[in-house]
């Protein structure tokens, strides 16, 4: 089991000088994910083990390949990407029976790369929701507290990378869900800039906002696995055509920390948990050692990002949400006997609670009389909010800022009110509006044992610097415990 | 009190792309249920649109060859509502800032020529197809023409009459065949025209309340139709009745308009701008380049032919409407065939055979020269005109040259007045009480015994030359 | 209260979505809060300011006017609910 605590990087290693066999890796890793998922519930869909142990052995038969940067290394995939004859369900019981035949461009990279795909993993439904109590396949637990969410939406895949299941997983961020999740599990998490990964094969939320992107136990990690899947899509008209660094190599050859750290003093104040606070003050201090800069900067329609976001990806899912109908794919209700019926039927049945709430609303802020008021109104101060962080790089290089106002919560504790769950987005939200890149990590535990992340925000397509710079952070941090389930 | 009626037209094209606007999918029509597909245009999830540079070039012509002010700056928006052929349950189309804008064209009316302003064209998504079944209460899906690419056309509501309508559509029709981007073929459905109609008393300035037609599949059910229905909208205001703002199918088969009974939810279509599409930002030079490739369009050609080639405005109209048959004109004329001979043949014989094999000139293997050899042979006395009527028809679908063909057949004038007048002669021999009636005044005989020399002959006497021959035996 | 329990059954109509009558009172209220909050967006003076639909900084992409064929009908039919191996089926539209 020990061997199950490596970084990628370090199994990437032990696997390419054939320390370790393919075929024994994936035992060990389904070994312990049988005995953690009772607790957890991390997978919807788990590869069969024959199927899974074959593509080992076919590997190991190969031998390692240093030109697959991924070559043996088993990974998790978010339920929201699709993947060729595996089943796809975004958490959702309308997708429950269904298996998609083609992969996400991320996917495909990931399989070039010879990653092996341990299977899919849970999420709130159709990536709505930031504790992924939303999922019709039951909440998944923090590894940190069983009693505790892992965060959401790509809360499955954060706990499983926490609790050592596989040694990394892509997630997706619509309006935090990979960087809380990380924060709430002692991860890595990145969201890249918008339009630097493909989303050809991400099944839609908020289509001006989705992004894949890593959720690992290390900087450097993450830096691999973005190498792997960023770049231009042709399939995907907003994906960008810059070329993709070696992320993985420039980590450790760019200096880094000299630089000049934003506090949004919008962002530090009330509504932040005092441990949170607390933890994040030290880190400040820390960046202030190895020769950061630190400076008080406004982004001051901070206070509106919330609201801004919900209406706009509300109405882009509501759009989105229109195509799962009954007619071609997922689930159909057996009893419809009209059209009507089984559009409304298969819907009804098939859409959780939180979903239909989203998707109404989406239809609302859309509908004649009302478009003006909040659709139009709300992307006017998205290009405020924009703005601000354009101003905002003229007076430093990076933004520092929590993640969550709290660390990882109690299950069930606000999955009957919506808008408090709304409301903890407010320092994740704003990147996804501006598109800019936001990179979690853990940076401390609260007494409580819970981890606490922090997040650096930077300009479009920075995560050379980014990663370099986190990585410096990484090394002078604390490194935290293995937590309690692992 | 007289009325006169207000119409605009709602125009679909599709246009002749090899690939789908969004998809790489073939837009080949006719294929099996479902084989021109993929998941792209089929909306699965996780699945974007990029698109297809053609479509742009061809909105592009289109705006430029009506006039339009062409938006370099232009988006795509989706048109949410539910429908089984509409798989990602929203129609990728243009709302606000459309390609073109703000255009015209020109229409021939009785009283001249015409102005008819075109509002906006618009690049958009084609749904696919539904088959009812009969009795087991199920439909049928194909989705091989969702996503095929349509240009909207929408004119402004300046027809004043249903002959008005007619003429803006082919001529509309007739640009986008010259500009070889759509087949136009309304039956097929690759040319679809909706209306927008409404009447008012003559003088009145305020536009009455309109109906929306739609279901017209030729130009005559749109005559029909439009005819109809402005019948229908007097005859209600006449009665103190107030017109519906509806929408109503016409029906061929009974020639009228019927609403659409099933209850029609005000449709809030909910347009936004698409974010899986970016906005499209045109350089002027790529403007300027399609505008240099515009061909001569069908109002310029057809003022052409009237100045250079005296035709009536009719034939000119005609010869016109079709850029091939207009090209084929002169290709003949530019090998020398004459111009008023080259207009009857193609207007009567051509048209004739294209309209009853229903294909189009490129589909035959008629060509100018053969034409060209075809009327030489008339000219030299080789055959009658008539005899060359008879063979069109082989010349025409086969491409045989003619002379060839002539002489395989023994269709040959006879022109030798000697072998002539032998047979005339027997004929004569033949019926003596009609060549006494002839004498005696009976000039229209004539005709019969030319009959007779063409029966004996099997027409291929020169019938100028049986005329005098006759003329000089009977006196 | 911000939208009327009349709002909320159209807008479920609109959205294809049946909802049980004792939701449709939960739904009115959990609306009306999240509506009344995003009226803080009324606050900011927005008159000249130009809308940003996406972050996406991009213009004309396109792709070529090429067919390519990559799945066969089999698979495009393969997860539908109802199919008689040549279309979709679906109760009759009326």
């Amino acid at each position: 089991m020990e061997i199950l605590n490596k970084t990628l990087t370090e199994i990437r290693e032990s696997l390419q000088k054939k320390e370790i066999g393919v075929e024994e890796l994936i035992k060990t890793c389904l070994q312990h994910i049988a005995n953690t998922e009772p607790k957890i519930n991390a997978f919807i869909t788990l590869r069969e083990e024959e199927e899974l142990l074959e593509e080992a052995r076919q590997l190991d038969r190969q031998g390692p390949d240093p030109n697959q940067p991924l070559w043996g290394i088993p990974l998790g995939i978010k339920d929201v990407l699709t993947t060729k004859n595996l089943r796809t369900t975004c958490g959702s019981k309308i997708l429950e029976n269904f298996v998609p035949v083609y992969d996400a461009f991320v996917v495909e990279k990931l399989k070039a790369a010879g990653a092996i795909i341990l299977g899919k993993q849970n999420m709130d439904e159709f990536a709505m929701g930031s504790s992924t109590e939303n999922s019709a396949f039951g909440p998944t637990k923090n590894p940190w507290d069983l009693s505790r969410v892992p965060g959401g939406s790509s809360g499955g895949s954060a706990a499983s990378v926490a609790a050592r299941q596989c040694f990394g997983a892509i997630g997706t961020d619509t309006g935090g869900s990979i960087r809380q999740p990380a924060s709430f599990c002692g991860l890595v998490g990145l969201k890249p800039t918008y339009g630097r990964v493909s989303r050809y094969g991400l099944i839609a939320y908020g289509s001006s906002f989705d992004q894949a992107g890593p959720l690992t136990r290390s900087v450097q990690d993450a830096a691999l696995l973005l190498e792997v899947i960023a770049g231009h899509d042709p399939k995907d008209s907003t994906s960008l055509n810059a070329p993709v660094p070696k992320y993985s190599q420039s980590i450790t050859s760019l200096s880094a920390t000299k630089f000049t750290f934003g506090l949004p003093k919008e962002y530090l104040g009330e509504g932040l948990d005092p441990e949170v606070e607390k933890v994040f003050q030290s880190t400040i201090k820390l960046i202030e050692n190895l020769g950061g800069e630190i400076k008080e900067i406004s982004l001051p329609h901070t206070q509106y990002a919330i609201a801004t976001y919900y209406i706009l990806v509300m109405a882009e899912a509501s759009s989105n949400l229109a195509r799962f109908d009954g007619v071609r794919y997922g689930v159909r209700n057996a009893e419809a006997k009209t059209l009507k019926e089984l559009y409304e039927l298969s819907r009804s049945q098939g859409f959780g609670d939180e979903v239909q709430r989203r998707i109404m609303l989406g239809t609302y802020v859309l509908s004649a009389g009302y478009y003006d008021a909040y659709y139009k109104k709300a992307a006017q101060v998205r290009r405020l909010l924009s703005e601000d962080f354009v101003q905002a790089w003229k007076e430093c290089d990076f933004i520092l800022a929590p993640v969550s106002p709290t660390p990882a919560f109690k299950l069930g504790s606000t999955i009957n009110d919506p808008l408090k769950m709304y409301l903890m987005d407010i320092y994740t939200t704003s990147l996804n509006l501006a598109g800019l890149p936001g990179l979690s990590l853990p940076i401390g535990l609260s007494s409580d044992n819970l981890p606490i992340g922090a997040q650096i925000i930077g300009p479009k397509l920075s995560e050379e610097k980014l990663l370099a710079l986190a990585s410096k952070l990484e090394e002078a941090l604390p490194k935290l415990p293995l937590p309690p389930l692992s | 009190m007289e009325f006169e009626s207000v119409i605009g037209l709602e125009v679909h094209a599709q246009l002749k792309t090899r690939s789908k606007i969004f998809c790489s999918c073939s837009t080949s029509f006719g294929q099996e249920p479902n084989k021109n597909t993929c998941p792209v245009c089929t909306g699965m999830p996780g699945v974007l649109p990029v698109l297809n540079k053609k479509v742009v070039e061809y909105a592009v012509k289109m705006g430029l060859a009506v006039n339009c002010k062409i938006n370099k700056y232009s988006i795509f928006a989706r048109k949410n509502y539910f429908y089984p052929d509409l798989p990602k349950g929203y129609q990728i189309s243009q709302y606000e800032l459309p390609i073109a804008e703000k255009g015209y064209l020109v229409i021939q009316t009785q009283k001249g020529e015409k102005k008819i302003g075109i509002t906006r064209i618009h690049m958009e998504e084609d749904a696919g197809k539904s088959i009812h079944g009969s009795g087991d209460g199920l439909s049928f899906v194909d989705l091989n023409r969702t996503g095929v690419p349509l240009l909207e056309i929408v004119s402004e509501p300046d027809l004043r009459s249903p002959e008005e309508a007619v003429a803006y559509l082919k001529a509309l029709r007739s640009i986008l065949l010259y500009l070889e981007i759509c087949d136009g073929n309304m039956e097929e459905g690759s040319f679809r025209c909706d209306a927008n109609i409404s009447i008012r008393p003559r003088g009145e300035s305020r536009f009455g309340t309109r109906t929306e037609i739609k279901n017209m599949n030729s130009f005559r059910h749109v005559q029909k139709a439009l005819e109809y229905e402005i019948e229908r909208q007097i005859d209600l205001v006449l009665d103190g009745k107030e017109v519906v703002q509806e929408t109503r199918l016409y029906d061929p088969q009974k020639n009228i308009t019927k609403s659409m009974r099933s209850k029609e939810e005000a449709h809030d279509y909910r347009y936004f701008p698409d974010p899986d599409l970016v906005p499209l930002d045109l350089e002027d030079s790529w403007i300027e380049e399609i505008r240099a490739s515009l061909p001569e369009l069908p109002h310029v050609r057809y003022k052409r032919f009237l100045a250079e080639y005296g035709l009536s405005e009719d034939e000119a109209l005609t010869l016109t409407s079709e850029k091939e048959l207009a090209d084929f004109f002169e290709q003949s004329i530019a090998l020398g065939v004459e111009p008023k001979k080259a207009c009857n043949w193609i207007l009567s014989e051509v048209l004739r055979l294209l309209n009853e094999k229903k294909i189009g000139l490129s589909q035959s293997r008629f060509t100018p020269e053969l034409f060209f050899k075809l009327l030489g042979l008339i000219e030299k006395g080789v055959i009658s005109g008539k005899i060359a009527k008879n063979i069109f028809e082989p010349v025409f679908m086969e491409g045989l040259d003619p002379e060839k063909y002539v002489k395989e057949k023994g269709l040959i004038q006879i022109s030798n007045t000697g072998e002539l007048e032998g047979i005339v002669e027997a004929i004569l021999a033949k019926f003596p009480q009609e060549v006494e009636r002839f004498q005696q005044g009976e000039k229209k005989l004539l005709g019969f015994f030319v009959g007779q020399v063409m029966r004996a002959t099997q027409g291929k006497a020169n019938p100028q030359l049986v005329n005098s021959l006759l003329l000089k035996k009977m006196g | 209260m911000k939208i009327t329990k009349e709002e909320v059954k159209q807008i479920a109509t609109l959205a294809r979505l049946k909802l049980p009558e004792e939701k449709v009172e939960i739904y009115q209220k959990q609306f009306s809060a999240i509506l009344d909050y995003m009226e803080k967006l009324k606050e900011i003076d927005t008159k000249e300011v130009n809308p940003l639909y996406s972050p996406a900084e991009l213009k004309n992409v396109f792709r070529e006017d090429e067919v390519k064929k990559d799945l066969d009908r089999e698979e495009i039919l393969k997860n539908a609910p109802k199919t008689d191996g040549e279309f979709f089926i679906v109760p009759k539209i009326i």
